[in-house]
């Protein structure tokens, strides 16, 4: 295996792990909001 | 610091500052690691994997950070019972466990060519790799916590006694022989060129603004949670 393949393996571990973080936290805060905000217009 | 207990002039700071954190942080982590991959020179002795440390040395200051934040909003929790302390330590959680597996694995990546192994038991791997299973830990106790979104005593004392190791970790490479190279920044300078500085002091920004904003996302996700339920118990007793 070349230096590279160890560079590009780092970074990719580092990009899926950090993207999975964001989309989970993002989806979660969104849904939860959405919910709570629709249940506090209800009657 | 109970002028912000209240959750709705909380929100009021959070909904703004999550795209004031995030976006500059997203910018500067792509920047940093373009200017990083494709400008820095390959090292004399380590050649090209010396750029693993543009995403290395963040996330191992971010696992670090992280439990040290946990600790301080524990204390908050347990002297000052503020209600946010709980929630906010719980929302550091996860962000810190993965921040800190992503110390190990891009160690371990960078350790294959450069010590010929992808794993020694020295001071500094297995501390960060306790800290790592201290995570899990305080993970398994906060989801076992009854409160929605908030953490038990149990965890928040847990939180407090985990943070022996932040020093232990700090110190391993003074305190054992290590493979691990000694501390390369310190307060009283850097042994890094400045090839290799500056990206790395951009990423380490970048990825602590991202850490703050995804804080920030699964502190809002809590709090809307803890109203839905309260919420369904109004629905349910009407």
């Amino acid at each position: 295996m070349t230096h590279a393949s160890f560079v590009i393996a780092a970074f990719a571990v580092t990009g899926i792990g950090t993207v999975w973080l964001i989309a989970s936290s993002w989806i979660a805060m969104r849904k939860s909001e959405a919910l709570a905000d629709d249940l506090r217009k209800r009657p | 610091m109970h002028r912000f207990a209240n959750p709705s002039r909380f929100l009021r700071i959070a909904k703004p500052l999550t795209p004031a954190l995030f976006w500059p942080g997203l910018l500067l982590v792509l920047g940093a690691c373009f200017w990083g991959l494709t400008q820095a020179p390959p090292e004399r002795l380590q050649g090209d994997t010396v750029k693993i440390i543009f995403v290395h040395v963040p996330a191992a200051w971010l696992g670090m950070a992280g439990w040290t934040g946990i600790a301080i909003a524990s204390i908050v929790q347990l002297v000052w019972r503020h209600p946010l302390a709980g929630i906010s330590a719980r929302a550091i959680a996860v962000p810190g466990a993965l921040f800190a597996a992503i110390c190990l694995i891009t160690g371990s990546i960078w350790g294959k060519p450069a010590w010929g192994t992808w794993w020694v038991w020295d001071g500094r791997l297995t501390s960060m790799l306790v800290l790592f299973f201290l995570y899990l830990g305080y993970i398994a106790l906060a989801n076992a916590s009854s409160e929605k979104g908030n953490v038990s005593r149990v965890a928040a004392v847990f939180g407090i006694i985990g943070a022996v190791n932040i020093p232990i970790i700090n110190r391993s490479v003074v305190w054992w022989e290590s493979q691990h190279q000694k501390a390369s920044i310190t307060l009283g300078g850097s042994a890094i060129s400045d090839a290799y500085l500056w990206p790395l002091f951009a990423a380490a920004i970048g990825f602590s603004l991202l850490f703050g904003a995804i804080v920030l996302m699964r502190m809002r996700a809590a709090l809307a949670e803890i109203r839905i339920e309260a919420r369904m118990r109004r629905i349910a007793e009407n």
